[in-house]
């Protein structure tokens, strides 16, 4: 194994570009790592990225939203309180990923590219609207977070491509976002079903929102006739229904040793319902 | 191909040579520097046995690769006492019954003075399981595990009180 530690992106993916055999990037490593070391996955060529400048900041965009590094911790999220008030539903996504111990060096990017179905920090960002900035060999694009998964464990992402930064928009007032998900125990599980709800207000009415599911298809679900079940209602009882009509509508889950698809299909109704009120309140409270 | 890195292991400067990239923190710590009580459980992130702290935040010595961890600060279990005189959430742990067979107690322990350090459980049990969540104990000593974390915790606070005092 050939380790590479770049300066820039640019060269990391000039280095990607010319590798031959196997490669992989490396940020925070908690999944790279146990690839390794199981030999699952022998990198030829292993690119750490942590060794690039500003890979490790949270830094406010012009604009009002936030450019996150890729090599920013779980841990460094829910530390920064500037981005726990914008966003607690992302960030409140990436802390279920995880022991503390992961946390301390897991990262969005990383959740994000090993291409789970269930990774909890996914639906947060895609209900959020994130968008990531690729860096490749032909220059920089962006993508929306929800077009990089493409099937588990695949990405949009093309050969010497390699994320170079998250950036979530610029919040605004009366809005609020949540992340859930339905696990058999309280902690250090995979999802079994995950729900992201992002939303805003004008007075009581919901006025925009986008609802996320995870771990009931091959990739996180951005789910428009779920968002659109509660556009223009004050969250009352009939547009909940229609919320957990609308998500449950939209599963295309397995059967695996962690739920059946028919309980998978179930539950996604109940946990956007409740993603959603907790988004409505934070929007509500963000507000007064 | 050989890497060169210095590491602040325990207070003190060690400079590193490794032969292969591929080497974790963990293997580095216990096979080639000869401090064996950070422990390999799973080696995979998993049960929480090899934490050590880095740059005073908890991790996973498993899950790291230490030719990425040049200039870096690590603690181990070995540098937590002064001397003879046990850190305060060691002498806990002896005091609470903290363990059983003993094997996950260091990174137990590790795991414990990050928590403290991080300053979100307080002396609450329910947050102090949920902090403590990553490190697993087949024996199940987790009620002892908990009260002196919660006593470690109270020793703590007021050692820092007394001296602001």
């Amino acid at each position: 194994m050939r380790y590479h530690s770049p300066s820039t992106f640019e060269d990391a993916a000039r280095i990607a570009a010319a590798a031959q055999g196997v490669t992989r990037f490396l940020a925070g490593g908690t999944d790279v790592l146990v690839q390794l070391r199981s030999g699952h996955v022998l990198p030829d060529d292993l690119i750490d990225l942590k060794k690039i400048p500003g890979t490790y900041d949270i830094a406010q965009t012009e604009d009002g939203g936030w450019r996150i590094g890729i090599a920013v911790p779980g841990a460094a999220l829910g530390a920064h309180a500037g981005l726990c008030k914008d966003w607690p539903g992302v960030v409140e996504g990436m802390e279920l990923v995880g022991s503390t111990q992961v946390q301390g060096r897991a990262t969005l990017a990383g959740n994000l590219c090993n291409g789970s179905p269930a990774a909890d920090s996914v639906p947060g960002l895609v209900a959020a609207g994130a968008t990531v900035e690729i860096t490749g060999p032909e220059g920089t694009r962006s993508l929306p977070v929800a077009e990089v998964p493409v099937g588990p464990g695949k990405t949009a992402l093309t050969a010497g491509e390699v994320i170079s930064a998250i950036v979530l928009p610029p919040r605004g007032d009366k809005a609020g976002d949540a992340y859930l998900r339905f696990i058999p125990r309280t902690e250090m599980d995979i999802a079994v079903v995950g729900a992201a709800v992002s939303l805003r207000l004008d007075g009581d009415t919901i006025a925009e929102a986008r609802v996320a599911l995870g771990a009931v298809a091959p990739t996180v679900l951005l789910v428009a006739e779920a968002a659109e079940a509660i556009v223009g209602t004050t969250l009352d009882d009939s547009a909940m229904d229609a919320l957990a009509a609308a998500a449950s509508a939209a599963c295309n889950p397995i059967d695996d040793k962690r739920g059946t698809a028919a309980f998978r299909i179930e539950v996604a109704g109940v946990m956007a319902k409740r993603a959603a009120r907790i988004a409505y309140d934070r929007a509500k409270g963000a507000s007064a | 191909m050989s890497f060169s890195l210095t590491l602040t292991l325990n207070g003190a400067q060690r400079d590193i040579v490794l032969d292969d990239p591929r080497v974790t923190l963990l293997d580095l710590l216990r096979d080639r520097i000869g401090l064996p009580g950070t422990k390999k459980g799973c080696d995979r992130g998993q049960c929480g046995a090899c934490t050590v702290l880095l740059n005073g935040k908890r991790v996973n010595a498993c899950l790291a690769l230490a030719v990425t961890l040049d200039g870096a600060e690590i603690t181990t279990i070995e540098g937590l006492a002064d001397g003879d005189t046990l850190h305060p959430v060691q002498d806990a742990f002896i005091e609470a019954d903290g363990f059983q067979c003993g094997y996950c107690t260091p990174g137990q322990i590790m795991s414990a003075v990050g928590l403290i350090a991080e300053g979100r459980a307080g002396d609450d049990p329910e947050r102090i399981r949920e902090g403590m969540s990553g490190n697993i104990c087949r024996c199940a000593a987790y009620h002892g595990i908990t009260k002196a974390v919660q006593e470690a915790t109270r020793r703590m606070d007021a050692a820092t009180k007394g001296d602001a005092a």
